[in-house]
């Protein structure tokens, strides 16, 4: 209000002088003054009680009428009476009209362009707040509908193509809203368009273009992701609706309800053409089917959604209404897991143009959709390893140009331990393909991002084998414990990837030796030179293992005190298998050998004493032997030769 | 002559000592075999042997049943022993001294040298008497490899039971040593020396079947031991002793076993040599 004081001051400055209200009334009091502008006749009577009434009544007819002569009858400015210019007062708002739609083709000189008083009348201008004002939002259709209902010259114009859009409105839920309840706060023309700032959706300012329609809707739906949770995730509604379907891509203007597509694009209007078996469309000189099996839909996931909720491209200004309407972009609904299927492996290979990655469909199908919980469902737990199967099984697809070293992945699995929990005892907890590679975002484990990355491994495993993961994880093996640059082993090193194989089975006792053995090869050698070695070179399965003595996952070095070596846990240790195990027993030197002087001198004094003795008997036999036998043989000569002498 | 000599034969071994080889060598062999498959097990040769067994915890049993053989045959030898020195009212001076004792005396020392002597040609071929020197050093070969194998096998059988009594750890580990390089060289002495001397040598060869038989003709006592048929035709023992030929069936049968144990020992010992030559380097 203050602005407009200092204005009003300014206006009186250079006003004209002497001219008062009442020497204008003087004249346009009485209802009869008329003039003739561009042929027409027009009234130039004004209501002094609704003026006096109006925003403005506080003003004097010159602080708008200005620049003409009042002593000049009648006072035209040329053929025209001198315009009033609002923009003196009202400048920002009139910056806005003049970029709006109204304004340019005001500009342009479309006579059916509103200006200003063609909303807010001349002299009866009435705040918004007025129940009774034209711009009440009560009022606000009406007004708007004056031009743009049916039959007006503006609803027939090339360049509006919304038709019924006052009827339209009325029966929308904001329609009905306002008009039927009342509900002042519900969404009029101009919460949409704006007020003076209309612009047609193409234009990237625009309160309607695509990009700013969530924030335009969001203005009142503040808080519209709590109930399209699945659709927005966080800002993504605001920020990028480049990528998620925006507010009227569902909610179509004008006729806003919660489900309007049934109206539009019923499914049997597309099943109409869609059940037919012959239906099929030509690409590339090569047919495809284009039919959908009802059934399908019926038993799926899917089946209270319209076929339009997926097909979003289906518009009535094609015909068909489905033309062209390309392929279905899941992630509109599944954001969370597109934005990992965009991560994954199957994902880059794609790409970079290999047909073969599936998409969505290539493992959840394309209408018979049905959810892992479904035993029928290619998702369901104990049918993953087929599903995958379908490219990873030997010989199919993926392992064409697959050059790392897992082969036979799904028969080594189905073999393995988790395989045959998943087959034979049909343990639906078992892991399956995805427990490990994730069932969306799969990368090859020397991705660092990946599930099976040697760093991920563990917690991977530790999603199912929790309280190995925490044994693991404060053993020397663990890289928060060692805090090694040598390569520490993980799982998967000694759990062979695919063919998991039972820790009791005497393929994993033998092999597990050879495993450690990758690093450890010393201690390794010096096993093979002690008993327990020995045996197990001959299969014997049973006897203890590095892992029997020195634990699997909790293993530390012996001088701690929870290491199953430590002074304390020994004898406990040895006892698993030697039940009579005492402290001198444990003294057995597991890892002896006895080519260390150092560090087992009895040993190495012992076995050079069994050496020489060994040596020395051979060699004096040896050589009685050799000196024997030349002298044997002439002796048998002589003795034959005296013998048949006889 | 020659004939009657040809045909008239003496006992060598009584029937217990026979049994008691015969003993030796079915436990010997089983325990070479199956102690083998064990110290040279990162061999494929003997992981081969040991499967064709039923593996390591068959040949484990049979190790030591054979084991226990050879503790019922020490012990019987022992009692054997007592038992001839009460029943000929022998004094501890004949068992340790004389002609026909085992232990090792001056006669076998002389012997020694004279057949040194012989070797390089310049001396004829000493008159050994009942037991030579090298049979002297087998019979006390097995009296020390029994005890010496033996008590390590004890402690790798009853480790618990030993360190129970007080007995270091660490001397399982020397006890495994010895046992095995001991057996080694049991083994390595039986299959290779003892063969030859007593088998393999040109007179003899293939082998001698007397350890089976028990007897040996006077003529190749005169020839081969002119010590011990001079001694018996002066003391007129020889005119007592003679006894009758071995029937040919015992024959057959004593060379039958005999020379399946003697190629069962070489092949043991021939896959010893290939170890150490091809695998060990």
């Amino acid at each position: 209000m203050n602005k407009l004081y200092i204005l009003l001051s300014l206006v009186f400055s250079v006003q004209l002088m002497g001219q008062s209200n009442e020497d204008c009334l003087a004249c346009h009091l009485d209802n009869t003054l008329t003039s003739v502008r561009n042929n027409r006749n027009i009234s130039l009577f004004v209501n002094e009680r609704q003026f006096s009434n109006s925003v403005h009544g506080e003003l004097d007819c010159v602080d708008c009428h200005q620049d003409f002569d009042p002593e000049d009858l009648p006072h035209l400015d040329g053929e025209n009476i001198y315009k009033v210019d609002c923009s003196l007062c009202h400048d920002e708002v009139f910056e806005k009209y003049q970029r709006s739609l109204h304004g340019i083709a005001h500009e342009n000189g479309k006579f059916l362009a509103p200006e200003c008083f063609t909303c807010h009348s001349k002299h009866n201008i009435q705040s918004s707040s007025d129940d009774n004002s034209r711009t009440h939002k009560m009022n606000i259709p009406s007004l708007c509908g004056e031009c743009h209902k049916d039959g007006t010259p503006v609803s027939t114009l090339q360049s509006v193509s919304q038709r019924h859009i006052l009827e339209d409105y009325s029966e929308s839920i904001h329609g009905e809203g306002l008009l039927k309840r009342g509900l002042i706060v519900t969404a009029v023309c101009t919460d949409c368009h704006d007020t003076h700032n209309i612009l047609p959706h193409e234009s990237p300012e625009s309160s309607i273009n695509r990009t700013n329609i969530p924030k335009t809707c969001m203005q009142c739906h503040r808080q519209i992701e709590k109930v399209h949770t699945k659709v927005i995730r966080g800002e993504m509604w605001e920020n990028q609706p480049h990528v998620i379907p925006v507010c009227v891509d569902c909610h179509q203007p004008h006729k806003v309800r919660r489900v309007f597509y049934q109206e539009d694009f019923p499914n049997n209007a597309c099943m109409e053409c869609h059940s037919d078996p012959d239906i099929h469309k030509v690409v590339d000189g090569e047919k495809v089917s284009l039919f959908v099996d009802p059934s399908e839909l019926e038993n799926s996931v899917h089946k209270d959604n319209n076929c339009v909720k997926c097909h979003t491209n289906v518009t009535k200004r094609n015909s068909p209404v489905c033309l062209n309407s390309g392929i279905v972009d899941c992630t509109m609904c599944h954001v969370e897991a597109g934005e990992q299927y965009e991560l994954s492996h199957h994902a880059k290979i794609r790409l970079i143009g290999n047909e073969d990655a599936p998409t969505c469909t290539g493992c959840h199908d394309e209408h018979l959709i049905k959810g892992k919980s479904d035993p029928q469902s290619p998702i369901y737990v104990r049918n993953i390893p087929d599903l995958c199967g379908k490219c990873h099984q030997e010989g199919h697809v993926a392992t064409v140009h697959y050059e790392g070293e897992q082969h036979q992945i799904i028969k080594n699995y189905k073999m393995s331990l988790h395989g045959k929990g998943l087959i034979e005892s049909g343990l639906l907890v078992t892991a399956t393909c995805v427990s490990c590679h994730t069932n969306h975002r799969e990368l090859p484990a020397t991705d660092p991002l990946s599930s099976i990355h040697k760093d991920k491994i563990a917690e991977t495993c530790g999603t199912c084998h929790q309280g190995i993961y925490n044994e693991f994880q404060s053993s020397i093996h663990s890289q928060s414990v060692s805090n090694s640059d040598e390569k520490l082993p993980t799982c998967n090193d000694c759990h062979l990837p695919h063919s998991v194989s039972n820790v009791d089975q005497a393929d994993f006792r033998q092999k597990i030796l050879f495993q450690c053995g990758k690093c450890h090869e010393e201690l390794t050698h010096s096993y093979f030179d002690t008993f327990h070695g020995k045996v197990s070179n001959l299969g014997a399965a049973q006897t203890a293992k590095c892992h029997d003595c020195h634990g699997a996952h909790n293993i530390l070095p012996p001088s701690n005190i929870a290491s199953t070596l430590n002074r304390e846990n020994v004898v406990e240790t040895c006892k698993t298998c030697h039940p009579n195990s005492n402290r001198k027993f444990v003294g057995y030197l597991t890892h002896a050998t006895h080519h260390d002087r150092d560090k087992y001198p009895y040993l190495y004094y012992t076995f050079w004493f069994m050496t020489i003795l060994l040596v020395g008997t051979f060699s004096f036999f040896g050589l009685h032997t050799l000196l024997w036998l030349p002298r044997a043989f002439s002796e048998k000569r002589k003795h034959k030769r005296k013998n048949t002498d006889e | 002559m020659n004939n009657s000599e040809k045909n008239r034969y003496v006992e060598r071994f009584d029937a217990f000592s026979r049994l008691l080889h015969i003993l030796v060598i079915i436990s010997f062999l089983l325990l070479a075999i199956t102690g083998m498959t064990i110290k040279f097990s990162d061999v494929w040769l003997f992981q081969f042997l040991s499967s064709l067994l039923g593996g390591y915890t068959v040949t484990g049993y049979i190790h030591r049943f054979a084991a226990i053989i050879t503790f019922v045959y020490f012990f019987a030898h022992i009692y054997y022993l007592i038992r001839k020195k009460r029943r000929e009212r022998l004094k501890i001076k004949d068992i340790l001294s004389g002609e026909n004792s085992l232990v090792p005396n001056k006669q076998d020392f002389k012997d020694f040298v004279h057949t040194m002597k012989w070797f390089f040609g310049v001396g004829k071929r000493p008159d050994y008497g009942k037991w030579t020197y090298w049979e002297k050093f087998d019979y006390f070969a097995v009296f020390w490899g029994v005890l010496v194998i033996g008590s390590s096998g004890l402690i790798l059988w009853f480790p618990e039971f030993f360190t129970e009594l007080g007995l270091p750890g660490s001397f399982i580990n020397i006890a495994t040593i010895i046992h095995s390089d001991e057996a080694l060289l049991a083994t390595g002495f039986i299959f290779s020396v003892h063969f030859f001397n007593t088998h393999f040598r040109p007179d003899k060869f293939p082998m001698d079947p007397v350890i089976f038989t028990g007897r040996v003709s006077v003529e190749e006592m005169k020839y081969d031991r002119p010590r011990e048929y001079e001694m018996m035709e002066k003391s007129g023992e020889l005119q007592n002793k003679l006894i009758e030929a071995p029937s040919p069936a015992l024959l057959k049968v004593a060379r039958a076993f005999g020379l399946t144990a003697l190629t069962t020992g070489l092949i043991i010992v021939v896959m010893i040599i290939y170890t150490m030559i091809f695998v060990y380097q």
